[in-house]
């Protein structure tokens, strides 16, 4: 069990405890302020070097994080792999020595592999390692900040502050995750999340889309996605992950857009409290009908928003390893 | 004249064991008894405490020439094995190009006929192992092939898998195959289960495996053919093959060490040293093997040495090669399989004499330039010998290792028994542990 995020790698959230979910939520609360400064900057990392190295497509979570960088004052090295020596034929392990080379306190890393983040932290165990998704197993800092937008949206409905209520909004929350769970890292970051903080977790795919060992995970298999959604206080939808091959894993996108997809007639029985999110980038049409992407309960965007305070939280609590001067 | 005595060990032959002396002239084994008397200028080796069994058989070796020298040579293999107490290595022919024509399997001979060791060849079954179409076996089996394997990959198609069995059946060769469905493999990485999932890595299901078991089996009872089932890793894959042995079909098998020593758990850190093909599987299947291993279940154990440059070794999980070091601990690890009183003739039989028979390698052959190799410890056999010293406890270090390549998975582990001498065709090639 992982007890706190302050000086560690952040690889994965698988066994993290609730406390430390907590630390890094209230962490962020902190920052959320900062991003609605004219001079939105603390000088919290002045001085120290965060490497982005992004081995995959990303538009988000790589502007994000160097956002995130940015607005803590660390200098940002940012290695865009296409025009990189990785498309000469340079390893992992040199393109991180590599880097490290020319001093850094922490590296971002995005990788097609499960597990790189893990092997990088091996190989440069004086650096901070920050996994920003691997292959099919983590996403964390996407799991930290769905958890952080749901407990932002219940807490201004309940007119508290997230950082009062700890993790009690999210004791017997019911959060639905839908869609292409066997391939997606989000899945296994939300899951664990939403767990550790006390949420009843059930998930809806078809079966080729659900993880083999779904018995083995901390959430129930919903029998009618129909009546799921109306039993959902959250619904977490998935991109399906096409670049994986999960088309194969249905007949087509129609059908699993008529059986699984969030289409505005399924959106109407949803109850009117109930909060849908999306990692992004959205398959509108296939996963989700682009009317119900742009609906009020529909909290995409702030989801992108609050992506920056999160890895300002982590990257701030991994590399300083305090709670000194978090303001 | 040379001589070499090999001095008061316990001599295991196939059905009988007993404390005495081996005496090995001229490259033949010139008198087994108690109080031999050495010869004037005799080399002499204490064997108390330790067993004489005739020298280890590999089945099963990749020794990576042609095309990837960098990882291991016919030498450099020869060497780790001799180390390991083998006399004899059958070379597996997914080398760069594969062995697939007599023009290779020449070449491997001619180079192996340059070592101490008897370097045998397996053919490839189908032209450059893509599975499509037969390779000329009858030429190669000419020239003294007598295992034919596309090992790496399983013949997929079950068509053509038949028509070799068939083929081959008249030519009195045994074809060897790499059990995995591919496409129910699904270009995994690790076995499939809750461990894979949580990972976020593509699981290779022991059904893969198991399927490609059960429509062999099934194609050797069609056909009449002989088949020999390459590195078992599931409980059900070698009751299976066992269930077939008890229908009376040509049927062999083997496991490799690492599939009865280490589970998937080692696969936990990502550490591409513990990714083989198939993949290490659960603790019960780990337990089953060795079960099968002291029952008789299991024919052969074969290392499935897989040497790889570090480079490769040093990738993400998902796609570093597979395959791991085997030659140099195969017998420790075997002993230890054994369980608490482990019987020398079983041992034996596992390392030396079954694999000689699946090979075909009892006896020596002159085209290939081979002497008989798994012998009764009987006077006038080829002296290939093993001297293994069941007591010793030592400590594995790669950096110690005789292979070109270094991914062993064993690095720091303590083991138990070693080979302290190995005689190859009556040339003490291992003295002490120590290459002479």
């Amino acid at each position: 069990m992982i007890e706190t995020l302050r000086g560690q790698n952040l690889l994965t959230l698988d066994g993290v405890s609730r406390q430390a979910l907590v630390e890094v939520l209230d962490t962020a609360e902190s920052f959320v302020e900062v991003n609605r400064r004219t001079i939105k900057k603390v000088p919290a990392l002045k001085g120290r070097v965060v490497a982005s190295l992004f081995f995959e497509e990303s538009t988000r979570t790589r502007l994000s994080f160097e956002t995130a960088a940015k607005r803590l004052s660390a200098d940002v090295l940012s290695l865009a792999v296409a025009s990189s020596s990785v498309k000469k034929g340079e390893s992992l392990r040199d393109t991180i020595a590599t880097i490290d080379a020319l001093g850094i306190d922490a590296v971002v890393l995005r990788h097609q592999s499960s597990g790189a983040a893990l092997q990088v932290s091996r190989y440069v165990p004086h650096v901070r390692v920050i996994n920003a998704g691997d292959g099919l197993h983590q996403h964390p800092t996407q799991g930290l900040l769905d958890a952080f937008t749901v407990r932002q949206v219940l807490s201004e409905r309940a007119g508290t502050n997230g950082v009062e209520s700890g993790a009690a909004l999210f004791e017997g929350l019911r959060v639905l995750i839908v869609g292409d769970v066997r391939h997606s890292r989000v899945a296994r970051s939300d899951v664990a999340a939403y767990a550790a903080l006390g949420c009843e977790v059930r998930v809806a795919a078809p079966g080729t889309l659900l993880p083999t060992d779904v018995e083995n995970w901390p959430v129930k298999v919903v029998d009618d996605f129909d009546d799921a959604l109306e039993w959902a206080d959250v619904v977490g939808l998935l991109r399906l992950q096409r670049e994986r091959g999960s088309g194969s894993f249905v007949p087509s996108l129609a059908e699993f857009t008529a059986t699984f997809g969030l289409t505005i007639e399924r959106a109407r029985r949803l109850r009117p409290t109930t909060i849908v999110m999306h990692p992004g980038p959205m398959n509108r049409g296939v996963e989700i009908d682009s009317r119900v992407a742009d609906l009020p309960c529909a909290m995409i965007g702030r989801q992108v928003t609050n992506g920056v305070p999160i890895r300002m939280a982590v990257l701030y609590l991994s590399v300083v390893g305090s709670l000194e001067g978090a303001r | 004249m040379s001589a070499v005595l090999l001095r008061a060990g316990l001599v295991v032959g196939p059905e009988s064991t007993r404390v005495g002396d081996v005496l090995v002239v001229d490259g033949s084994i010139a008198d087994v008894g108690e109080g031999v008397i050495a010869p004037v200028g005799c080399h002499v080796i204490d064997a108390s405490g330790c067993w004489i069994g005739p020298g280890f058989v590999d089945v099963h070796t990749h020794l990576r020439e042609p095309g990837r020298e960098e990882a291991e040579t016919i030498e450099s293999g020869a060497l780790a094995g001799a180390v390991g107490g083998y006399t004899a290595l059958v070379a597996m022919p997914n080398t760069e190009p594969a062995l697939d024509n007599v023009a290779l399997v020449s070449y491997v001979l001619d180079r192996g006929a340059r070592t101490p060791l008897d370097i045998a060849v397996a053919g490839a079954i189908t032209q450059g192992r893509r599975g499509e179409h037969l390779a000329p076996l009858a030429e190669m089996a000419a020239l003294g092939v007598r295992l034919f394997t596309d090992d790496g990959v399983g013949v997929q198609d079950p068509s053509l898998m038949r028509r070799a069995l068939t083929y081959a059946r008249p030519l009195g060769v045994r074809l060897a195959q790499h059990c995995e469905d591919e496409r129910l493999a699904a270009g995994g990485s690790m076995n499939e289960g809750a461990l894979s999932s949580r990972l976020g890595l593509v699981g290779r299901p022991a059904l893969a495996e198991e399927l490609m078991v059960l429509r062999d089996v099934e194609l050797v009872a069609l056909t009449g053919g002989a088949l020999h089932f390459m590195h078992l890793s599931t409980a059900r894959s070698v009751a299976l093959v066992a269930a077939a042995r008890a229908r009376g079909l040509d049927v062999s098998c083997e496991v490799a060490p690492h599939h009865f020593t280490l589970d998937e758990s080692s696969c936990e850190g990502y550490d591409p040293l513990f990714k083989v093909h198939p993949p290490l599987r659960s603790l019960e299947d780990v337990t089953a093997l060795r079960g099968a291993l002291a029952r008789g279940d299991v024919d052969v154990v074969a290392t499935d040495h897989a040497p790889h440059a570090p480079e490769l070794k040093d990738l993400p999980f998902d796609e570093a090669p597979p395959g791991m070091l085997g030659l140099e601990h195969a017998a420790s690890l075997t002993y230890e399989a054994l369980g608490d009183e482990p019987d020398p003739r079983r041992f034996f039989a596992l390392l030396s004499r079954a694999p000689a028979r699946v090979a075909q390698l009892r006896h020596a052959d002159d085209r290939v330039r081979h002497s008989g190799q798994g012998g009764a410890l009987e006077v006038g056999e080829d002296a290939n010998l093993v001297v293994f010293d069941p007591g010793l406890v030592w400590t594995s270090r790669n950096e110690d290792l005789h292979s070109r390549a270094t991914n062993s998975p064993y690095d720091g582990r303590a083991m138990t028994g070693k080979v302290r001498a190995t005689v190859a065709k009556g040339r003490v090639l291992v003295e002490n542990g120590e290459l002479v």
